[in-house]
């Protein structure tokens, strides 16, 4: 096994528990270190097809680094954005949850 | 091909379009406070001119305008490429755009003596941002750089939804940001494929190399998923209904009206014109399958509510079904493509236009009412004869009867199924019209009737116009002439079967 395909594997294997814990997890802060989780997954396989540059005379193909450059800045703001979210509603109602029907109860759901 | 990678004489007008709200946007943080009004309001008239400008460019030289930027030609660099589509949707965002700016002034206006306010500011700077996105995602050439534009989208969708703080809106907005993650995610790894296999991310060169491999396959059906969630295609319309019936109306009209588009628009460009060439007949019957089921179940559901908003709100995730008849209705180069292509595009305006301004009447008459409970609203057309005007206009789009854009769009989609022998689709279309009659006579019926009501406040008649306006252009796009039908070809590739 050549040191690509591990590192593809596990790519691949980051983003396939990543996916499974976004979907099932029923906490958003726990989804969103799912979602983090196939981020760094995502930004292993960009790894692994940035060597691929190698084969056009390149050792790296600077292409796909800046891609993940790029894509690290935005998963960061956007775990920010899902923190702030998750801050201020625990704040707001002491109560983080997605789930709908909380907030239609008539109490709003704030006193659980 | 070559041509679609050199900047053409009016090459510039795009990055003056992508420019002018990202110079706002960024502009509204540095003064703040009124001037972040200000700002947004005094640069509408001007990116509504650079759309005009674009489309006439499109128009008259009758081929796709281009801009390398850098003087960079693709693969090394990153084009911006404006077609028939996309010159329309600039045109329909700058519309949609001013409208709300102007009917938001009621609401987020901060005139002298008055404090300013976070919320004000806020949404200032993210109408800007949204469409700045969405710009962007209109005239990008490069598979990466739309994931970003994308992103940028989202993140100035979310803060709309929660702008007045309530813990209800904040779950709405932080259950859309997790979808709309999920989506990103998902489309950005599919990026990291088509990358991977064939080295380039450039629209018109990767459609040039790409086979029907598994790594395809793969990243076309990751890419596919994480916009579905972000257009929220019925089974992932969770999201929607909470996000854009808690959000001030001036928000949901741009959230519902252009921002559930511009995810729409990548799955166009992505099966369209990145992947023409691939057999997909199954996969366009299975989103065609999506957006049936979406058709029916968002209109019944949309039956079932007793807020006005959130009615509206199921009706977009109909609406969006509708959308979806695309593939199976335009795919390939035969002769009924184009007409499934145009009930397409026409969908997605009458439904921008329409939906606009219904949300802007129900922010009015909840305004003006107290409340949007439905089945409080006895009497209410007496009073506010205009605002409901303006929501029996904008049904009568969504169901689709004449003169209307929503009748053209499902013309041509009863066309495009009869002229291709797929007879199924004729249900959906027609059964989503009849149940979509059933809920604007929900709204209507009771207005209607002879009850007495009274105002809370009574509405302005600025607001009102506006709204009253958009359907005007709902409607007025049912007369849509030929040529706008053959604008919108410009820039299609038709479908190459591979060796």
């Amino acid at each position: 096994m050549t040191p690509s395909v591990l590192a593809g594997l596990t790519g691949a294997a980051l983003v396939g528990l990543g996916f499974y814990g976004l979907i099932l997890h029923p906490h958003p802060l726990r989804k969103l270190l799912a979602f983090n989780l196939i981020g760094s997954g995502v930004f292993l396989v960009f790894g692994i097809v940035a060597r691929r540059g190698a084969a056009a005379g390149f050792r790296f193909d600077p292409v796909p680094q800046a891609m993940v450059i790029t894509g690290i800045v935005v998963a960061f703001a956007a775990s920010a954005i899902a923190v702030a979210l998750i801050l201020r509603l625990s704040m707001e109602s002491r109560n983080v949850t997605l789930d709908p029907e909380v907030w239609t109860r008539p109490n709003g759901g704030g006193a659980t | 091909m070559a041509e679609l990678g050199t900047t053409t004489p009016g090459g510039y007008l795009l990055v003056l379009a992508i420019l002018l709200p990202l110079g706002g946007m960024m502009l509204s943080f540095t003064p703040g406070g009124r001037w972040a009004e200000r700002i947004a309001l005094g640069s509408t008239p001007f990116g509504f001119a650079l759309a005009c400008a674009i489309a006439f460019d499109v128009g008259r030289s009758g081929k796709p305008i281009v801009y390398a930027v850098g003087g960079l030609a693709p693969p090394l660099g990153i084009a911006l490429r404006a077609d028939g589509i996309s010159a329309v949707m600039l045109v329909a965002a700058a519309i949609i755009v001013a409208a709300a700016a102007f009917y938001a002034r009621a609401k987020f206006a901060t005139p002298e003596g008055v404090r300013e306010s976070r919320s004000s500011l806020t949404y200032w700077i993210m109408l800007q941002a949204i469409w700045a996105a969405l710009t962007i995602i209109f005239v990008g050439g490069d598979l990466f750089n739309l994931y970003v534009a994308l992103e940028l989208l989202t993140f100035a969708a979310v803060p709309l939804v929660c702008i007045d703080g309530r813990p209800e809106t904040l779950a709405a907005a932080l259950r859309y940001l997790l979808f709309a993650l999920f989506g990103s995610i998902s489309y950005l790894l599919g990026v990291a494929l088509f990358y991977g296999a064939h080295g380039t991310l450039d629209i018109p060169l990767l459609a040039q190399r790409v086979q029907a491999t598994p790594v395809v396959w793969t990243a076309a059906a990751l890419m596919t998923c994480g916009l579905l969630a972000k257009t929220a295609l019925f089974p992932l319309h969770l999201w929607l209904p909470p996000a854009h019936a808690n959000a001030p109306a001036a928000a949901s009209a741009v959230l519902s009206g252009l921002v559930v588009k511009g995810s729409f628009f990548l799955t166009l460009r992505l099966w369209f014109y990145v992947l023409p060439a691939l057999p997909a007949e199954k996969i366009a019957i299975v989103l065609g399958c999506l957006g049936s089921a979406a058709i029916i179940a968002g209109s019944i559901v949309a039956l079932r509510q007793a807020r006005l908003k959130l009615l509206i709100a199921y009706s977009t995730v109909a609406q969006i079904g509708y959308l979806f008849l695309v593939f199976p209705l335009a795919a390939g180069a035969q002769s009924w493509s184009a007409i499934g292509w145009s009930a397409g595009v026409m969908q997605i305006l009458a439904h921008a236009f329409a939906k606009a301004a219904m949300f802007f009447s129900a922010g009015l008459l909840a305004e003006a009412l107290g409340h949007d409970q439905i089945a409080k609203l006895g009497g209410a057309a007496r009073v506010l004869p205009l605002t409901f005007l303006t929501i029996a206009l904008g049904g009568l789009s969504l169901m689709g009867l004449p003169p209307s854009g929503g009748f053209s769009a499902k013309w041509l989609m009863l066309q495009a199924s009869a002229a291709s022998g797929q007879w199924l689709w004729t249900l959906p279309v027609l059964g989503g019209g009849l149940l979509a009659a059933g809920y604007v006579y929900r709204i209507l019926a009771p207005a209607l009737s002879d009850e007495r009501i009274s105002l809370v406040s009574s509405p302005r008649r600025s607001q009102e116009v506006v709204a009253l306006a958009l359907t005007i252009i709902a409607l007025a796009l049912g007369f849509a002439p030929q040529a706008f039908f053959d604008f919108l070809e410009i820039g299609r590739p038709l479908a190459v079967r591979l060796p």
